[in-house]
Parts: C-alpha cells; structure tokens; sequence
C-alpha cells in the first residue's frame, strides 16, 4: 500500500525509481542511527554498568536527576 | 467501495506493522554493531589523544619517584586502562565520572573513589555489551591477572584477586574497603564493575583486584608488563 504507492509516485523508468528508493532509504537509516537512536537509547533498561543506591542510577543518582549510567 | 476501504486499512495496518518491525531490528543492530563501530573509533583515539598528552608532559627522570593523583575534572578522560588478558594491544580510555554520556566515551571513573595507586578504592565502570564494550571479556579476569592503569604521572599496577557478582544496589563493592563500608583503607584496592550477565542489566559483574606497585613514568612500565598471560613472548 504505502510502498507501492511510493513506488507509483517516483518518477522515470525501473532502474531509476529503484535507485531514488535506495537513496530514500539510506536517508531514513542515517535519520535513524544518527538521530533517534542515540536519542532513545538512554531509555532502555540493559544499559546500566554502575552499582548505585537505585537500581537505574549511579552512586550519586539522588544527587544528579538523570544520571543513570 | 466499501471493500476497497477494509483493503485499504488493513493494508495500511500491514505496512505500518512492517516498518515498525524493520525500525526495531535496525534499532538492535544499531544497539549490538553501529555503537561499538563509533565507541571504538573515538576510544581509540581518546588513547592516542592521551598517550601524546603524558609524552609531553612527562616528569623529569630525576623526579621523585611517586604516583600523585592529578586533579580530577568531570567528563574528562585522564588515564589509560591496560589489561594484558584482554590483549597485548587492550587499551581503554578512563574518564571522570560515571554518567551515561560518559560511559559511552570509555571507561569511567566514580566520583569520589581513590585516584590511581592511591590508599583507598579506584572504582571503574565500563559496558559490557555494545559502545565499545570496554569490559566484554571482564570475566575472563583470573587471580593475579595485572591491571595497569596508566596516568601522566606513572603506572599503577594492580593485581587481580577476586571476582564477585552482585546486585545492582551493592554500593558496598566501591567502598574505600571494597566489601566493608566501615572500614578504613590501609591499601591501594581497584574495582571494576559491569553489566551481568551480557545483554542485560539485572545483575554486575565486580572484578576486585590490589596494588602491586606504581613506577614513574619517567622509568617506564617494565619489560614483560603487558605481556598476556599464558602466551609465550
């Protein structure tokens, strides 16, 4: 549906259209391993290596909010 | 029509449902490979960074032969970990600090736990999966093993004695004493501390390890030092 409307929508012949969706496509992983991963990771509960008072926050969580390294 | 409408949501549903499950695997390849891609890159060349820093401003040789602590500003890196188990080549940047951003950077430093080859505890924290997972194979640390951590003034070399696996809440293990909250230090100790088992959080893995002794750098570390153990030279 979505995709094969994309697939309508851009112009010129087959090899052409094919190489305009591989461009989209490199463009949409970058946004995403540059942008939103990074920005989402810190929410994800297995990447904690300290010992702290609470189970998610360094030795001093209590005293910086949002340290949870 | 209203065929066409049933069609056309439930091939809207379809796609929508295929590109959340293609976001979610990149997401974990992102996670498990891209991370550790960038993390080695920048760690590596934090080392370099501060190989070049202690060259230039190493201690005349006929300097007093002691390991001072330099002073400690946070997010920034200041020594370099060697562990010749993981590596003859295993270098790892070490930085004030254990927040999040810093542990993606390398190795980090607790705040307010002893300097290198200082009397008390050097705690350390580092990944064991992905940003470069500095601490992956922590746990094929064995008694005796050497730890060197290397700062502008010199290498302290500190010896592995035990390991210990403990829940996320056991401030305890980066005590000055690890283990005894109470007691007062008499010895150089060193921590680390990791994520356990891999791919979670749920537990730490704690390697406990002691002073051995600390050289200046002007003399350099001896021959043999990062040499890995069981491996012939």
């Amino acid at each position: 549906m979505l995709y094969s409307a994309l697939w309508r929508a851009l112009p010129g012949p087959a090899p052409a259209k094919l190489l305009q969706a591989l461009v989209l496509l490199a463009a949409v992983v970058a946004f995403l391993f540059l942008w939103l991963f990074p920005r989402v990771a810190p929410l994800m509960p297995f990447n904690d290596n300290t010992v702290g008072a609470s189970p998610t926050g360094g030795v001093h969580a209590p005293l910086v909010p949002g340290d949870r390294a | 029509m209203r065929n066409r409408l049933v069609r056309w949501v439930v091939g809207g549903l379809g796609d929508t449902l295929v590109t959340a499950g293609l976001v979610l695997l990149l997401f974990v390849a992102w996670q498990l490979w891209w991370t550790d891609v960038e993390a080695n890159r920048a760690q590596s060349g934090t080392v370099q960074q501060l190989t070049r820093d202690f060259a230039r401003g190493a201690p005349a040789a006929s300097g007093p032969a002691r390991v001072q602590p330099a002073p400690m500003q946070f997010g920034k890196a200041f020594a370099i970990l060697r562990i010749p188990r993981l590596g003859a080549d295993y270098a790892r940047p070490v930085f004030q600090g254990t927040d999040y951003e810093t542990l993606q950077e390398g190795v980090g430093h607790y705040d307010g736990t002893a300097a290198a080859g200082q009397i008390g505890n050097m705690a350390l924290a580092g990944h064991r999966t992905t940003y470069g997972r500095p601490f992956h194979d922590i746990d094929r640390l064995v008694k005796g093993d050497r730890i060197i951590v290397e700062t502008k003034s010199g290498y302290s070399v500190y010896a592995v004695e035990r390991h210990d696996i403990v829940a996320p809440t056991a401030v305890e293990v980066v005590a000055p004493v690890p283990e005894k909250p109470r007691a007062r230090p008499n010895a150089a100790y060193l921590t680390l501390t990791a994520c356990h088992p891999k791919y979670s959080a749920a537990q730490r893995y704690v390697v406990f390890a002691k002073l051995v002794r600390t050289y200046p750098r002007a003399g350099g570390l001896p021959a043999g030092a990062l040499q890995v153990p069981g491996k012939k030279a």
